[in-house]
């Protein structure tokens, strides 16, 4: 695993409309190949931090690391660019495009990044076989089901093979059994080396797929666990020191 | 009902005020649009009313406004006194009358300054008045002030038209003592009364020694709509003067049949523009209203929910509707009245009226047909609304209908294009009816835009075919013929000067270093078989005078015994080209075959052109009287002047600036009328794609939000929604063009009918290629640009915030 940190967060704080933090001065490293679960209540600031990240939204003060690039810093079309190439993304809600086939909303992110049509193609057909959804390509997702739609989120996060992928409750909206088919993914994904960045409030999401736990209280890291994917946070892992939780 | 009922009604009542009041200011865009649009086609109504209505009766709005004189009487001084005049006013039918005024008429003045000095003028009818205003024929001082002492004198604008100014004088060698006289002012007489006005005290100054001037005597009558009634008023007006004394007399009418001659071709356009205004108003505010409807729908579900009634739902947006095209209409108004000022004054001066302003019912009646459109126009998808269940509002509306255009998008993804472009292609499909909309309002845009070049095109051809001899460079006035023709006096009458010889101008002007073709030009009042009284008969000498006046069929002549006549010529003599027809020239039989039907408005009656030779193989009178000149490439045209008129001053001619007499063209007036109104159309015609634009980038922000999250740059987001419309624009446009040109080749052969003539194929046959290739991308122009206000905002749109939109 090469040492270099894939996401550097060194001391965020963000701020809607002057108000109180919804991130308050943390910093967190994550390196390549790891799988990172941002646990928290409702309002601990989960998702702000991983909009941050995306470059979905500006750190009120402190810096946002990706691979190298300060994405706080970047306008909006170096963002577009950083999100089609850097990283992937998967939603509670799927947000697919209802209007645009199972196989085009695969390939679109490729053809925004300009991509070969072919080399689009097979890369896609290839992400649809691999998750399992191949004969679904010429669908509507409205005729899939929950974990068939999460799939085909993760096929389009994963189109322009991203360095990081960012899921935002994954499996928020799915049933129980939608809900392991894609903590079982997202641990395979993971264990090809895929680094992954998760934000839920589900535990047994975290455990299942997370190689190390951040819990948010308030804004701030309240604990920053490694452990083993699947042993549960906190087993019998060691924490791993953060420079947030080290001050 | 309950005293509780009644205060849960009233509640809601307030509340339905704030419901409209809030969704006014929430929708802050489409408000606008609704404001704009309105307000254009509001003004462009009013402004399209006043026109029309301008340009139908400008004679009797002057007419009336002016009191313009039914009947101008003039009478002998020495036959009749001007107690007697003055007492006629008390015949029967009279209704007021203004006078007696003395007017003589001087000969061979000379003006200092003004564009030709020192060039003699045509006779001058001064009438003596004290003061402009009077009960009949009140004048319209245009420039400078009313004659106060002897010594000054008014011009009027139908005989200086613009080159009169105030300042130069006009010396009169022929009178004793050389009279001097001061232009102060510049006036208008609606029926043309005089070309100049004196206070009465100046007359006997301007009265040649031995001669009485005559008296004029205006009259207003009771009946005088009739070329009948107005010889009846006449007959009795001279009975009760002594018998005699009437040497001559001006009837309103036909000052009114040349008024509407020169107005008339103009109503067509003028028509075509405001049922394209009506049609767009239509479009847009429907368009406008029912997306506006449309895009709250789930708000509308939501007040239901919250016990709002569907009458009460309806009425909230039709009143949602109104409010903002209430202003925008009130806007259009003040707008029209306006931007209707200065056309209107220019048309005063094109239609030789005063005063025009905006009619009072226009401005009525304009606003209260928007309001009833509006409300009609609002009332169809307010119902809609209304009639909604509850649950499916609240579920529509959010986003286009899933399924509609599927397969287009499908298709269009296949298309080897930006990604971000064949996604944007494929948004008017999922709003069949919308787009629709938007596309009539881009093909009546684009419609607009071709007719208005294409009329502008051929009105330059029009204007530039009506010039003296088309397009000639310099012009030469020859200061006397030995016979007939129009002259303009060179010098002083009195003065010992020999009539120019026209074989001498001739050979100066081939001499001339730059001349490059000339051709001499006259004219004589011949009989005509089949016509009665007179007929200008004008005559060309040399080759270069084919292209002196526009052909509209057959062929130009090539030898004596031919000619070519314009369309009224034919129209009033029956004939047609191949037809001969008799010259009676001093009792001489000549006849003539016509061998080409012109483009020539000059003549009232219409004119025959002929070879020179024609006449004067029989009568060998020379009756060339001037000639025109085309100069060479690159030869400077004032250096040419100064050079020739050192030759031809001498043998009394004088070279002038042809271009000079294209001065105060009414061209500019309806090239800048038609400007205005296309500039609104065409806005109005964006304001649509605005609309639609906005409403389709607020439907799916959230969309908008998933591909920005996927990679969507802000330059791939504008290129989506611009090539959202592109589509709809391009194919608007390909689709406006040919409307556009079919509108002109309608509308330009009907203005000329009105005119009395045909036209050259070249006038309306004005669209090249290239042209209509441009005029077809003028569609998605109006489109592309009508959008990038929304693309910008589409781009701007915060991806997180989009994302959590629902």
């Amino acid at each position: 695993m090469d040492d270099a940190p894939l996401i550097e967060l060194h001391q965020v704080t963000k701020r809607y409309d002057g108000g109180p933090p919804a991130v308050d001065d943390i910093s967190l490293t994550v390196r390549p190949g790891e799988a990172v679960a941002i646990l928290g209540p409702s309002g601990s600031g989960k998702s702000t931090v991983l909009n941050l990240i995306a470059g979905l939204d500006r750190p009120t003060t402190g810096t946002v690391t990706v691979a190298g690039t300060r994405v706080d810093e970047l306008a909006e079309s170096g963002s577009a660019k950083y999100r089609r190439t850097q990283i992937g993304m998967v939603f509670q809600f799927f947000n697919l495009l209802d209007d645009l086939t199972v196989g085009d909303n695969v390939l679109l992110p490729a053809q925004l990044a300009g991509m070969p049509r072919a080399l689009a193609r097979a890369r896609a057909a290839q992400l649809l076989d691999t998750l399992g959804i191949a004969k679904h390509a010429r669908a509507y997702p409205g005729r899939l089901s929950g974990g068939e739609r999460q799939r085909v989120a993760v096929a389009r996060a994963l189109i322009n093979r991203p360095a990081l992928l960012l899921a935002d409750e994954p499996t928020g909206a799915l049933d129980t059994a939608s809900g392991q088919d894609v903590r079982t993914l997202l641990s395979e994904l993971n264990a090809d080396g895929q680094t992954v960045l998760l934000v839920t409030h589900d535990l047994t999401l975290a455990q299942s797929c997370a190689t190390r736990t951040v819990r948010l209280v308030d804004g701030r890291i309240a604990s920053d666990t490694a452990h083993a994917a699947g042993s549960g946070a906190g087993a019998g892992v060691a924490p791993f020191t953060t420079e947030g939780a080290a001050r | 009902m309950s005293s509780h009922g009644m205060r849960l009604g009233k509640s809601r009542g307030g509340a339905l005020g704030r419901v409209v009041r809030a969704g006014v200011g929430r929708r802050r865009v489409q408000t606008v649009v609704i404001v704009l649009s309105t307000m254009m086609a509001v003004t462009s109504t009013v402004l399209a009313g006043a026109l029309l209505v301008a340009s139908r009766a400008p004679f009797d709005h002057a007419f009336n406004t002016e009191r313009g004189a039914h009947l101008s009487v003039l009478a002998d001084g020495s036959k009749a006194t001007s107690a007697q005049l003055a007492a006629s006013a008390h015949v029967q039918g009279v209704t007021a009358a203004s006078g007696p005024y003395q007017q003589i008429i001087a000969e061979h003045g000379t003006p200092s300054g003004g564009d030709f000095p020192g060039i003699g003028l045509p006779p001058l009818l001064i009438v003596g008045r004290a003061t402009p205003g009077g009960p009949v024929d009140d004048l319209a001082l245009t420039q400078g002030r009313w004659a106060a002492t002897p010594g000054e004198i008014v011009l009027s604008t139908s005989y200086f038209g613009p080159r009169g100014s105030v300042g130069m004088t006009l010396t009169f060698p022929d009178l004793p003592g050389k009279p001097v006289l001061t232009v102060v002012g510049i006036a208008r007489s609606v029926t043309g009364t005089g070309d100049a006005w004196v206070q009465p005290s100046q007359i006997p100054a301007l009265t040649q020694p031995g001669t009485v001037p005559g008296i004029q005597m205006l009259y207003r009558f009771a009946n005088a709509g009739t070329d009948t009634q107005v010889t009846a008023d006449r007959d009795a007006v001279a009975a009760a003067l002594p018998h005699g004394a009437v040497t001559g007399s001006l009837s309103w009418l036909s000052a009114k049949q040349d008024a509407e001659r020169s107005t008339a071709p103009f109503v067509p356009f003028i028509v075509a523009f405001g049922v394209l205004g009506l049609i767009m108003s239509v479009i847009i505010i429907g368009n406008v209203v029912s997306g506006a409807v449309g895009a709250s729908l789930r708000r509308i579900g939501i007040l239901k929910a919250l016990g709002f009634t569907p009458a009460q739902i309806v009425r909230a947006y039709i009143t949602q509707a109104l409010i903002p095209s209430a202003v925008g209409i009130a806007l259009g108004v003040v707008l029209g009245n306006i931007f209707a000022k200065p056309l209107l004054s220019n048309a005063e001066f094109a239609y030789g009226t005063v005063s025009l302003s905006v009619a009072t019912w226009i401005d009525i009646a304009a606003p209260c047909a928007a309001v009833v459109l509006v409300a009609l126009t609002a009332f169809a998808p307010a119902l809609r609304a209304g009639r909604l269940r509850t649950v499916e509002a609240i579920a529509v509306g959010r986003s286009p209908t899933v399924g509609r255009g599927r397969i287009a998008r499908h298709l269009l993804g296949r298309v080897p294009l930006p990604r971000a472009v064949s996604l944007g292609l494929g948004s008017p499909f999922a709003r069949p009816a919308r787009t629709l909309a938007v596309a009539a309002s881009v093909v009546f845009g684009a419609t607009a835009l071709t007719f208005a070049l294409g009329l502008v095109s051929s009105f330059n051809d029009v204007q530039a075919g009506q010039n003296r001899n088309g397009t000639a460079d310099v012009a030469v006035d020859i200061g006397a013929t030995s016979d007939g023709g129009e002259v303009v006096h060179v010098g002083a009458k009195g003065v010992n000067q020999p009539a120019a010889n026209p074989s001498a101008v001739a050979a100066a002007i081939a001499a001339q270093p730059g001349t490059r073709s000339y051709y001499g030009t006259g004219g004589v009042e011949l009989a005509v078989s089949g016509l009665s009284g007179t007929t200008q008969v004008r005559v060309l000498q040399g080759a270069a005078a084919v292209d002196s006046v526009p052909l509209i069929s057959g062929s130009w002549f090539t030898a004596p015994g031919q000619a070519v006549v314009p369309t009224r010529f034919l129209q009033e003599t029956g004939t047609s080209i191949g037809s001969t027809i008799t010259l009676t020239d001093n009792g001489v039989l000549i006849p003539v075959r016509i061998v080409g039907e012109v483009f020539d408005l000059r003549s009232r009656n219409g004119e025959l052109i002929t070879d020179a030779r024609t006449l004067s193989a029989v009568d060998h009178v020379d009756r060339i009287s001037g000639f025109e000149i085309h100069l060479s490439p690159g030869v400077d045209r004032a250096s040419y002047i100064s050079a020739l008129n050192a030759k031809l001053h001498p043998v009394y001619a004088d070279a002038q600036d042809a271009a000079a007499d294209r001065g105060g063209s009414t061209l500019p007036f309806f090239e800048g009328m038609i400007a205005i109104l296309t500039a609104m159309l065409t806005t109005v015609a964006g304001l649509a794609v605005l609309n639609a634009a906005v409403l389709e980038t607020r439907e799916r922000v959230h969309d908008l939000g998933v591909y920005k999250a996927v990679g969507m740059s802000p330059r791939q987001t504008i290129a989506m929604v611009l090539s959202s419309v592109a589509l709809v624009g391009l194919c608007a446009g390909v689709i406006g063009v040919p409307i556009g040109i079919a509108l002109h080749s309608y509308v330009v052969p009907v203005m000329a009918h009105t005119a009395g003539t045909n036209l050259p194929h070249a006038y309306i046959a004005v669209y090249r290629g290239a042209e209509m290739v441009l005029l077809a991308l003028g569609g998605l122009v109006i489109a592309i640009v009508g959008a990038l206000l929304p693309a910008g905002w589409a781009a701007k749109t915060r991806t997180a915030t989009a994302l959590r939109t629902e």
